[in-house]
């Protein structure tokens, strides 16, 4: 789960990371207020969605005037902003964050995720904040600097400082720049991150340690005991198919195609989606819906994937282990009873039962094309757009 | 012998009176599986599925001699069993929950360091089909019928392609040693590489398929491995070619973040190191046989 930036803010001052003065607006007069209650003299507005690249899609305006800024959160507001994360549809701007200028002297990246690997907690940081961790990787690889953090004692103060000290930090800063380091360590483990980005971390000319960017993303699976962090989700930043899905335990992403798919089973839905590509079409989205594929969720499925527009043909790929394929082949009549399908569809079952369901399908006498493996299911499937 | 689990394997089932923890029983000893007993916490004493239930995993290790578990705990609590039953010396143990914490996984390997590697606790999983040697012993929740005896090692992080596989391989009459599946979170208990290890030295094996998918390094680490060390063919297939990049596939650990984790890079490391890369999910029975038929 992503949040905004101006949350990962409030969490991280909160494990004791100094951030520059800001506050959230909703409204031109809220931001004009804010921006005199900041005080100082320029203020920079900043659209919060879930995304990086922000300043290049315009999202990030510095304002000389608290009516300037007025101005700009009008401008942003309601907006839709396109980065190169975002996708072509863009990500809306319902709040905007505003914050007093810093004069930088110095920009560094300061990063915490877990590596797959080691299987730890690794702290990366760089002299060369600003740009993203990937082009710093590609362009100035020596920079980096690692450190994994032991997650039975946590990381150490020696860690931090060693940290600091390799990006040249001078001395006088040393102490604040580690507890910046620990601060997110912290909270990275104690509210069960999955990544905390600084970016950049910057050294002031009055010779503050400024969180000037931050990122955080949490594990969807440990919500269950992290209930604050779940209350920071924003649904308008996520696409709204994959919400509805989300919401009643359907593994979705939205994909470009036309072919519309529900599997069982994330690594058969991507092995189908594969299929499908060599055949010559393309995936219209991604979906699991789970080992035991019940009759409630298959309508769930099917409803979830005539909601998309861009569908001409649908494919169900279900290789029944503990549930059944004649379990599933209910599903499926049942759905079709409830949901208008207009479009070709494509069914292939195996494994458990599969004669039984077979059955079921053509007795029920609903309109499919009956397909025998993963190949002919997926040369069906384009060939039905024609 | 086949590896990790055998007929006489004693099995105890953590969580054996819930729903899960009774269904999937119930399968496993219908299979054929030595199931000794269970652990459900508070309810030791008591008879269930004919077998006795302990309170702990140590008192049955202590009354039945059981070697390996299986867990139906939820994932909140599953990291506490885990560590349990490395604690009461089970050597292997099998966690097909979906949606531990990726903090507990961490936690768990971080703990079972404090065992040497001969006294260490196999843990395969989370979020997995488990382990199944055909005609021997299944440890786990496939459909054991579509497994044919033979000499296949299968390794896979899904549950479903290797059912697939199971099939397509049954289909031309080839034959499974065992089929472990290792689960598709980002941290899990065994990978690719410390799986394909048992199968090099075991007799009853001749050649690994391995089901891999996007994100994460353990398939090129295990290439990289058989490359070294390995005198039996490796036949790979990586799926999720169509995946978009930075997008969770389904399974927490299917995310491309790095070089080297999307299905054509993974594909082309695994053949530099000698792997058959099966071209399409459709083909992997038909590239098992091939390669088969050269040995």
């Amino acid at each position: 789960m992503d949040i905004h930036e101006y949350q990962a803010k409030e969490i991280l001052s909160s494990f004791g990371v100094t951030i520059p003065r800001g506050g959230i607006v909703y409204s031109p007069e809220n931001a004009e207020n804010k921006a005199r209650e900041i005080g100082g003299s320029k203020w920079v507005v900043k659209a919060q969605i879930h995304s990086g690249a922000r300043g290049k899609a315009g999202g990030i305006i510095v304002c000389n005037s608290p009516l300037e800024v007025a101005q700009a959160t009008d401008k942003l507001l309601g907006k839709k902003l396109v980065t190169n994360q975002t996708g072509p549809d863009g990500k809306i701007v319902n709040r905007i964050y505003i914050e007093e200028a810093t004069d930088i002297e110095k920009e560094l990246y300061l990063g915490l995720v877990f590596d797959r690997s080691s299987e730890s907690i690794m702290v990366v940081a760089s002299t060369e904040g600003g740009m993203s961790v990937e082009e710093i990787a590609k362009e100035k690889p020596e920079t980096i600097i690692r450190s994994k953090i032991e997650v039975a004692v946590g990381i150490q103060n020696f860690q931090a400082r060693e940290l600091a000290f390799g990006l040249g930090i001078e001395s006088d800063l040393i102490s604040r720049a580690s507890d910046t380091i620990i601060g997110c360590a912290k909270a990275f483990s104690e509210l069960d991150a999955t990544m905390v980005e600084v970016n950049p971390l910057v050294i002031s000319k009055q010779k503050q340690i400024l969180a000037l960017d931050c990122k955080m993303s949490f594990d969807n699976n440990a919500m269950f005991r992290r209930s604050k962090v779940s209350e920071l989700r924003d649904k308008t930043q996520e696409e709204e198919k994959e919400v509805y899905a989300s919401d009643r335990g359907l593994n979705y992403v939205s994909l470009e195609g036309n072919i519309g798919n529900i599997i069982n089973g994330a690594g058969l839905a991507m092995a189908s989606m594969d299929m499908i590509k060599l055949a010559g079409g393309e995936p219209a989205n991604f979906l699991d819906v789970g080992g035991g594929a019940t009759p409630e969720k298959i309508v769930k499925a099917f409803r979830l994937i005539t909601m998309d527009k861009k569908v001409k043909v649908i494919l169900v790929n279900i290789f029944a282990g503990i549930n059944r394929c004649d379990w599933v082949a209910e599903g499926i009549v049942q759905a079709l009873k409830k949901i208008d399908v207009k479009v070709p569809l494509v069914i292939r079952l195996a494994g458990t039962n599969v004669e039984k369901g077979n059955k079921i399908l053509k007795e029920s006498k609903i309109n499919f094309i009956e397909a025998n493996t993963l190949e002919d299911a997926a040369n069906k499937a384009v060939k039905a757009l024609k | 012998m086949a590896v990790i689990i055998n007929k006489d394997t004693k099995i105890i089932i953590q969580g054996f009176t819930g729903k899960m923890g009774t269904f999937h029983a119930e399968e496993m000893i219908k299979y054929g599986s030595n199931v000794v007993g269970g652990v459900t916490p508070g309810k030791g004493g008591i008879k269930h599925l004919d077998r006795p239930v302990f309170n702990t995993v140590k008192d049955a290790v202590k009354e039945t001699g059981a070697t390996a578990s299986i867990l139906f705990v939820p994932p909140a609590f599953a990291a506490d069993s885990a560590m349990e039953a490395a604690d009461a010396g089970i050597k292997t143990c099998v966690a097909i929950v979906d949606g531990i914490p990726s903090h507990d996984m961490i936690r768990i390997k971080r703990y079972m360091r404090r065992y040497s590697r001969t006294e260490k606790m196999t843990l395969v999983g989370p979020n997995c089909a488990g382990i199944i040697s055909p005609g021997k012993s299944m440890l786990g929740i496939m459909p054991g019928h579509i497994y044919k005896e033979g000499r296949v090692g299968i390794i896979s992080r899904s549950g479903t392609l290797g059912y697939e596989a199971a099939q397509q391989m049954k289909n031309l009459n080839i034959g499974i040693s065992t089929s472990v599946g290792i689960g598709g979170d980002p941290i899990n208990g065994s990978s690719f590489r410390d799986i394909i290890e048992k199968f090099e030295t075991d007799d009853e094996t001749d050649a690994i398929l391995m089901i891999g998918e996007i994100g994460g390094p353990q398939e090129v680490a295990a290439g990289e491995f058989a490359k070294e060390n390995m005198k039996k063919p490796v036949i790979g297939y990586i799926a999720g070619l169509t995946a978009p990049k930075g997008r969770v596939m389904g399974h927490a650990g299917a995310i491309v973040s790095a070089y080297g984790e999307s299905a054509i890079e993974k594909v082309e490391i695994l053949k530099e190191c000698g792997v058959i890369i099966s071209k399409n999910p459709s083909v992997m029975g038909d590239t098992v046989k091939s390669v088969l038929e050269k040995i």
